[in-house]
């Protein structure tokens, strides 16, 4: 048996005829269907009704000292609030864009007049570890931030990514300052404060 | 007899299930020169099928919960019958099933298996390695422990690189991290996947048959006398095989179950930590060092996939018409290296990546990966396509039946291949943690037994001093009898326990606890535990030498280690104690133990280090309570599948000897 019996003889290159069109719209309309019949199969996959729920959470910033870190869980991630000394945020101002994997400036990423205040979502923008360096007596790598101890990406005090191979700069959590000692994760601030 | 052949001819006419077992299994005409490599294909399907079975087994008792799962796999190994054989049986099995299905791999590279006509099988047989690995990795995120929830969060963020990344990722977790909905269609999953591999493995045996095994000559049968009947040659053959791999298999489940496990998969899932060296199972360490050996992230996780789906287009990518390695003397040499460079892929894979390989002259981690991940890529798309093209085969043999090398030489040189290969591994092998002074325990080695009275005695100890602040929360009071303590013992102990109930007017209570109880903590929660204890949490201590890498050792030499000025280089924190085997040196444990703090009851005042050792036997009890059993019972099943063996190689032998080569 060769191959050519195999397939069914077509009618190559003809008009397309009544027939043709009727098996097009058949197969259409029977892909449509399985689609939709397919999507709440694919859909219950997604976060559920509670999961999506937004929520906020308040911290108290009062007892973090000059330099050290707390972590907080928002929507399941931890966000890392770090209180950052003079020279740390120098030290963040200065690096030239140039030099940055993700360019960002540090104004950028702090509100405005809160420079001390560094908040971000702790998760590595590489694979979703949790890079250490929130306790000052964990490795915080060569930048002074904080360094990933699945595949060694590093980041400044300003948490932008300096070694690969994480891509972006710790992503920044939507957050408000209530007052000067507190602040409200999960909502964007509405005016300047 | 003259009814059976009856009724199973009424069968059969109408259900050809004889015809076809004799067909394919009894006469299949299957080339009489296999070496043992091809044991390795029928290994994989047994394999597979133990696989399925003790994992339904586990299934009955496993809980996917985030706040059960640890605790059920606990549960498994301690309070159910033969738990811990079950799942020692299926942790281990995942390794076995790696290591015969890459060497069944590695063989069909060696002797072309993958050429026409036989490349859908070859395709098949990657599909059933990637099936493998998605169950496996699935499997792995089951027990809920530190390495399974941060395995699970790396390999799920590796679709975040794709278009729609993010909703990708959140759609494989259903939530915004790894959680419940997570695990709970990881564990469907993996229920399900196994039967998925069944079906591609019925396919791989229908192409297999279609044109029958490869054979190391890699020519084709032309004559009849090339095919013996794989009934009873290569069954009794597969046979003896299997009864030495049930060896191999046995001794990893009784006497090393833990040896392909990470310490850190005893700690409960915590979302907060990631552990400071995290590494997925030995089967994925080559794929992941291909992974972090490009900086990019894109990149990274593009070659990684590339690493395996390369795999679909082997039989293109040799373009060699010899199929046999034996026949082409380049290419042997460049599989060789292939199969080297996977090791230390691996070893890669393993090290931190920032590791320095001090004794290769200060190689780094970072660039031994990313030469070893640029060569395993050679390999496919330089190596392979040129040599077909350019190396000059030998000569192929007419038959089967044409001698081409002396079995002799050939043992040879795969023994000195494999020695050599060993020896010059071993710079890859060390690893980063600092040497722990070694002890001498009563139930180490093959034969170790618990010393009854030091059990007793670290029983005491921990409940004098550690109980002040850790629970033993994994195990029961009634557990205790194993130390020797009579039931009107244990009741009484149980008793100085207090646990909450609800009475019949729904008020929360406390009345002492019943021998059934759990051995938990002084503390409710954690967060009381970390407010009474400088922000450090006390850990749960029913594990704990199987939660930290070198076990008894480590926690007997932090027991011991304690020094009361740190060096000059250290600023200890406030509240904090220095201890150069704790991992930083800054612990917030006070020196728990010191002379005098305790009175045997035989009236002896132990020292130090004998209180030390007394409490880490006690904990590695607490531990592997099986132990001593599971070596009682290893030993039976050893002796059994060495007589087994035996027996089947002098069937073997009976058998083949009418065969001429
Ligand atoms: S997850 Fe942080 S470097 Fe990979």
């Amino acid at each position: 048996m060769t191959e050519e019996t195999l397939i069914s003889p077509s009618p190559s290159k003809k008009e397309p005829t009544r027939r043709d069109f009727l098996i097009l719209t058949a197969s259409a309309v029977g892909a449509g269907g399985a689609a939709y019949f397919a999507w709440p199969f694919i859909d219950s996959m997604n976060p559920a009704a509670d999961v999506l729920a937004q929520s906020t959470v308040d911290v108290d910033l009062s007892p973090i000292l000059l330099g050290q870190a707390i972590t907080v869980v928002w929507r399941g991630k931890p966000i890392f609030v770090r209180r950052r000394t003079p020279e740390e945020i120098k030290a963040a101002e200065q690096v030239p864009l140039s030099e940055l994997i993700d360019p960002e400036t540090d104004q950028a990423r702090v509100k405005k007049g809160h420079d001390e205040w560094l908040i971000v979502v702790g998760i590595c923008t590489h694979l979703g570890c949790i890079p250490t360096g929130n306790k000052p007596t964990q490795n915080r790598g060569k930048y002074g931030g904080w360094a990933c101890p699945c595949h060694g990406s590093l980041y400044d005090t300003s948490g932008r990514v300096r070694r690969g191979p994480a891509p972006l700069n710790l992503a920044i959590p939507p957050y408000t300052f209530l007052n000067p000692s507190h602040i409200r994760i999960g909502v964007e601030e509405i005016s300047h404060g | 007899m003259g009814k059976l052949t009856k009724v199973a001819r009424w069968i059969d006419y109408r259900l050809p299930f004889f015809s076809f077992i004799d067909h394919e299994l009894r006469a299949y005409p299957t080339p009489k020169n296999l070496n043992y490599w091809w044991n390795f294909g029928s290994l994989a399907g047994i394999t597979l099928v133990v696989m399925i079975l003790s994992g339904i087994f586990l299934a009955m008792h496993y809980e996917p919960n985030t706040k059960h799962a640890f605790d059920s796999v606990e549960y498994i190994m301690r309070n159910v019958n033969y738990g811990w054989f079950l799942r020692y049986l299926h942790a281990n099995g995942a390794t076995m099933f790696f290591i015969v299905v890459y060497i069944h791999m590695f063989r069909g590279l060696y002797y072309g298996s993958y050429k026409a006509p036989r490349e859908l099988l070859w395709i098949l047989g990657v599909v059933i390695l990637l099936l493998m690995m998605a169950t496996a990795f699935m499997g792995y995120v089951l027990p809920w422990g530190q390495m399974s929830y941060w395995g699970a969060t790396v390999i799920t963020n590796l679709f975040s690189v794709f278009p729609f990344g993010e909703s990708i990722v959140e759609w494989l977790w259903g939530g915004f991290s790894v959680d419940n909905p997570t695990l709970n269609r990881f564990f469907a999953l993996h229920y399900l996947f196994p039967f998925l591999i069944v079906g591609v493995v019925v396919l791989h045996l229908i192409a297999l048959h279609q044109h029958g095994s490869n054979n190391p000559l890699g020519i084709e049968r032309k004559e009849p006398r090339d095919s013996i009947p794989f009934h009873p040659y290569y069954t009794v053959k597969d046979l003896f095989g299997l009864g030495i791999f049930a060896l191999v298999w046995s001794y990893f489940i009784f006497f090393n179950p833990n040896f392909f496990g990470e310490p850190d998969n005893y700690i409960p899932a915590n979302p907060l930590v990631t552990p400071p060296h995290i590494v997925p199972e030995w089967y994925f360490l080559p794929f992941y060092a291909i992974l972090r050996s490009i900086p990019n992230k894109l990149l990274g996780v593009v070659a990684m996939f590339s690493a395996v789906f390369v795999l679909f287009f082997l039989p293109w990518l040799d373009t060699s018409k010899v199929r046999s390695a034996i026949f082409r003397p380049l290419y042997k040499w460049f599989f060789w290296g292939f199969v080297v460079d996977c090791f230390i892929l691996g070893c890669v894979g393993a090290h931190s990546p920032d590791y320095i390989y001090t004794s290769l002259g200060g190689l780094s981690n970072q660039t031994l990966g990313q030469i070893t991940t640029l060569l395993y890529f050679a390999f496919f798309f330089i190596a392979l396509p040129l040599l077909g093209r350019y190396e000059k085969t030998k000569p192929l043999p007419h038959s089967l039946s044409e001698p081409v090398l002396s079995k002799h030489t050939k043992i040879k040189i795969t023994t000195l291949f494999i020695f050599l290969f060993w020896g010059s591994l071993s710079p890859l092998y060390g690893t980063d943690a600092a040497p722990l002074p070694h002890e001498s325990w009563s139930f180490q080695g093959p034969t170790g037994t618990f010393d009854r009275t030091e059990l007793q005695h670290g029983f005491q100890i921990y409940k004098q001093v550690c109980s002040a602040c850790h629970g033993l929360k994994q195990l029961r009071f009634r557990d205790l009898a194993a130390l020797g303590f009579n039931s009107e013992e244990i009741k009484a102990l149980a008793a100085e326990y207090k646990v909450e109930t609800i009475d019949d007017e729904g008020n929360v209570i406390e009345k002492p606890a019943l021998p059934t109880d759990v051995i938990s903590g002084p503390y409710k929660n954690e967060e009381a535990a970390r407010a009474a204890n400088n922000g450090a949490l006390p850990p749960d201590l029913s594990l704990i030498t199987k939660a930290r890498e070198g076990g008894a050792n480590y926690v007997y030499a932090l027991l011991t280690g304690y020094e009361t000025v740190p060096p000059q280089d250290v600023h200890l924190a406030e509240g904090m104690h220095y201890n150069p085997f704790f991992p930083g040196g800054q612990i917030a444990m006070i020196p728990p133990l010191s002379e005098g703090l305790v009175t045997y009851s035989d009236g002896s005042q132990p020292s130090l280090n004998q209180m030390a050792k007394d409490v880490v036997t006690f904990l590695s009890w607490a531990a592997e309570p099986e132990l001593e059993e599971r070596k009682r019972m290893g030993y039976r099943v050893l002796i059994y599948f060495l007589v087994f063996t035996i027996l089947m190689g002098f069937v073997m032998k009976q058998v083949w000897s009418k065969v001429k080569p």
